[in-house]
């Protein structure tokens, strides 16, 4: 029997990739989160995890940072996408583009230089929460403003137009309009923004003379002891992800933060 | 009342001037002492290339940055290839299988990174891949892939279909029909996803340092190693970065705006 081929066929090579290096390494995680050191079936991670108060005071700190972070980073980037979108520059895809043309250094590179910055002010070692906080706030800046100016630029200027007709001022067209249809990529932009800032360790470790532990880091740790216990803080930081995810009507391509779409 | 919206306009250029300086302050801060004889910023020196010239004498640093580029390069051209097909294939795949691939699409674009390099390191060892060129290509190309998945699919939404049928109709094989009429109709997006590959690649650490062999080095591997693990030669070699991030900002600089600049006129006349 030959086998006739159908346009469908194209996504095997790609469904088999995500199987083998997606699916079963989320599948492994969950195995060893769930098993003690001779592998035997055990709750023995996730009761080691709640019961210790060093390990839950760095979760609280974590959060705590990644909170602070993509605060300042929403109040700086709103304004920043609000005053590009509705701006009648022709100049403002340029404008837009020098907000993201540092993305591309390499991230490592663009920590090492706020590095130096904070050495040269005197920062380095002496303030450590503020320098995380600081290159954070910097590196994943753009990934707040991208979602922002895409859904902020697609509000239709009849709603503003409305909005004035109506007798609206400036103040409750914005609380009133733009804000709320905004929503859509506020939120994109605080998943962007808020799962890095709990677990990109690269910026915590160069930035906070390694005074400064993240959930990443925790894992990262694990890694080099104790694969059982990587494994469940991995694993219940998928569930958090996860169940974020559904809350907030999953990733959606028009806002896709990384600038696919530019 | 037209004072009041000048003020407006000025306050948000001043605004927006204020963040760009922020964000180009430590790289500008770099550049300007990349041109200055000495190993501490703030210690001011003669103007010299000297460290210009360590950075291109140094065979270690040029090899991690071959190394970087070509695995860019290797790892944005299969994860094109790859997301293309899959993209195609999800495209015009049934329902079912539809939402479960591209829900499995998704999960490495919103799981965090260290996750996805945990479990992927763990399983490599498990199945006795162990740590090689090989398994860091992988990890490059499970970063990669979904978006150029994400990219190449709002072009498949936007394309005629009854092209790909009437090409079948006169006489066009399957393959025929896909590469001539399909393809050129999701070319734009095609190469927006390898331009949004190369760039992923370029900046990754984490799932880098999980699957790459200890002796290679890709640029953000040496640069996190040399200020997190110092020895005596440690100021001499971060003063070679202030080189390599001058070099690759004029690069990316350069770059984006020639490109925006070109593509605003095609797109004029275009209209």
């Amino acid at each position: 029997m030959k086998l006739r081929f159908s346009r469908k066929m194209l996504c095997i090579p790609y469904a088999v990739f995500l199987l083998f290096f997606v699916i079963v390494p989320m599948l492994v995680i969950l195995v060893y989160a769930f098993t003690d050191a001779e592998m035997h079936f055990s709750f023995g991670n996730f009761v080691r995890f709640f019961s210790d108060p060093t390990k839950l005071s760095t979760i609280v700190y974590s959060l705590v940072i990644a909170l602070v972070t993509t605060i300042i980073t929403l109040l700086i980037a709103y304004p920043v996408a609000y005053i590009l979108a509705r701006s009648n520059t022709k100049k403002k895809s340029v404008i837009l583009l020098l907000f993201i043309t540092p993305m591309w250094i390499n991230f490592v590179l663009r920590v090492n230089a706020i590095r130096e910055l904070m050495s040269w002010i005197g920062l380095l070692g002496e303030a450590n929460y503020f320098n995380t906080i600081f290159g954070m706030v910097y590196d994943f800046l753009p990934f707040m403003i991208l979602p922002l100016y895409t859904t902020i630029q697609k509000i239709d200027q009849s709603y503003y137009e409305a909005s004035a007709d109506l007798g609206g001022n400036s103040f409750t067209t914005f609380f009133r309009v733009t804000l709320p249809l905004s929503m859509p990529g506020v939120m994109s932009g605080i998943t962007m923004v808020f799962l890095p800032s709990m677990t990109n360790y690269v910026v915590s470790d160069m930035l906070g003379n390694s005074k400064v532990t993240i959930v990443g880091k925790f894992i990262e740790t694990y890694f080099g002891t104790d694969w059982h216990m990587g494994s469940m803080i991995a694993v219940i930081l998928l569930v958090v992800v996860f169940v974020s995810t559904l809350l907030t009507g999953g990733f959606k391509s028009e806002e896709n933060a990384r600038g696919a779409n530019l | 009342m037209n004072k009041k919206a000048l003020a407006i306009k000025c306050l948000k250029a001043f605004f927006i001037g204020l963040i760009l300086l922020l964000l180009y302050a430590p790289i500008l801060l770099l550049a300007v002492y990349s041109f200055v004889d000495t190993d501490t910023i703030g210690m001011w020196g003669e103007f010299s290339f000297t460290h210009y010239i360590k950075l291109l004498g140094d065979s270690v640093i040029l090899k991690m940055i071959s190394n970087t580029l070509l695995l860019a390069f290797l790892a944005a051209l299969l994860s094109t290839v790859l997301g293309t097909m899959g993209a195609l294939g999800i495209y015009y795949s049934k329902r079912r299988t539809k939402a479960a691939l591209s829900g499995a699409s998704q999960i490495p674009i919103i799981n965090a990174e260290i996750v996805t390099a945990l479990a992927l390191a763990i399983t490599f060892v498990v199945i006795g891949l162990g740590k090689s060129y090989f398994t860091l290509l992988i990890g490059h190309m499970i970063i990669c892939t979904p978006f150029v998945v994400l990219s190449v699919m709002p072009k498949l939404k936007q394309m005629d279909n009854s092209l790909y049928e009437a090409a079948l109709d006169l006489g066009a094989s399957p393959f025929k029909a896909l590469f001539g009429v399909v393809l050129p109709q999701i070319i734009p997006g095609v190469i927006s996803g390898f331009m949004l590959a190369i760039t992923l690649s370029l900046d990754d650490y984490i799932v880098t340092s999980y699957t790459k062999p200890s002796t290679f080095n890709t640029i953000s591997t040496y640069v996190y190693n040399a200020t997190m693990k110092g020895n005596a030669h440690t100021a001499e070699v971060l003063s070679s970065f202030w080189a390599l991030t001058t070099i690759l900002f004029i690069v990316i600089l350069g770059v984006t705006l020639a490109a925006n600049l070109t593509g605003g006129k095609k797109k004029e006349r275009t209209k």
